[in-house]
């Protein structure tokens, strides 16, 4: 497993969680693994695993259901909110990556248009 | 859990470990880092209960360590610690004999998946198939504390996924493990807290997840801070 040593360990595994759960490799309602069996899978601290699990609830994207385990979300309307705003920071992040270069907003767009698939 | 106190020991002359105080909590996985001869090894042979302090003391619950703690503090030494005339089968053998808490279905179940067939010599043994062979015996144990002194030595990049995955399967709540290495970078994601020592002094204790969202810097970058450009290999 890679991380980058210098971002919160948490935080990037919390990112990929949530990229399984808007590309539907994780279903809505679907069953997550114990914390320590995360923290294997990931090759993660258990106190890493830990922080993770608590983030995704904060989040609503996961629940603790006593006793049962943890769980996504089975409500789509979070899924679908987190997609927009996962989208919404790519869409950022390309923005300010042009906006270095010197180019505007229009000349994104016009860029983006060009592109070929 | 397991504490020095002002914890001192020489050699001769030399001062190995040097006045160190220090805590260590159950529910963590610490990694133990500074250059060589900076007194790694000679703290964990006395938290071990393995060599006596020159002054000052440890304890493992409360209670200074020696025979009673060694059954509950499972230690891996760097040094050879085994009859060449052995099999892999026979070490098992010996661990279950020497510890109360060894499981040999464990063991078993470990050497599987290191790869490692039980009738092997243990002189005919690579550097690398002896150091996964007393990991496997280590972690057999069902102890409340684990210090693995340099547990990636010798051990080639595939077998270090295993070897991670296996040290994330002892960890509990309950239980402390310690791991010293050169190879800090394998100890990035599976340790949480860092323990940095130099010519015997502690110089600190920092919970990695803070040093990464406080001030933007890895284990590997706060030990290149800590001892300088030189030292890291």
């Amino acid at each position: 497993m890679n991380y980058d040593p210098m971002v919160p360990i948490w935080l990037q595994v919390v990112n990929r969680i949530k990229e399984s759960i808007v590309t539907g490799r994780l279903l809505p309602g679907a069953k997550l693994p114990g914390g320590r069996d995360l923290a294997v899978q990931f090759e993660i601290n258990p106190n890493t695993a830990a922080r993770v699990y608590q983030e995704l609830e904060r989040e609503g994207l996961c629940e603790t259901r006593r006793g049962l385990g943890t769980f996504i979300t089975p409500e789509q309307s979070r899924i679908d909110a987190l997609r927009e705003r996962m989208a919404l920071d790519a869409l950022n992040r390309f923005l300010s990556s042009l906006k270095a270069l010197g180019m505007t907003r229009e000349d994104a767009a016009a860029m983006l248009n060009m592109k070929e698939e | 859990m397991l504490e020095s106190k002002n914890l001192t020991r020489k050699f001769g002359s030399k001062t190995a470990v040097d006045g160190v105080t220090l805590s260590l909590k159950p529910g963590h996985i610490y990694a133990m880092l500074g250059p060589n001869g900076s007194g790694k090894t000679t703290w964990m042979k006395m938290a071990a209960g393995l060599m006596k302090p020159t002054s000052g003391e440890v304890t493992f619950q409360g209670e200074p360590v020696g025979i009673a703690s060694r059954e509950q503090v499972a230690y891996m030494s760097t040094e050879p610690y085994f009859y060449a005339w052995m099999s892999i089968r026979d070490a098992g053998k010996y661990y279950e004999d020497f510890f109360a808490d060894f499981s040999m279905s464990r063991f078993k179940d470990l050497l599987t998946r290191m790869d490692l067939e039980e009738d092997l010599k243990i002189r005919t043994l690579s550097s690398g198939m002896v150091a996964k062979m007393k990991i496997a015996l280590t972690l057999s144990r069902d102890a409340k504390v684990y210090m693995l002194d340099e547990p990636f030595n010798g051990i080639d990049l595939l077998a270090r996924d295993e070897i991670r995955t296996t040290i994330l399967e002892a960890a509990r709540e309950d239980k402390l493990l310690l791991l010293s290495s050169h190879l800090v970078e394998e100890m990035e994601a599976i340790a949480d807290q860092a323990v940095f020592i130099r010519n015997g002094k502690l110089i600190e204790v920092r919970d990695l997840e803070e040093l990464r969202e406080t001030d933007g810097v890895s284990m590997a970058d706060r030990y290149r801070m800590i001892f300088g450009h030189g030292e890291v290999n």
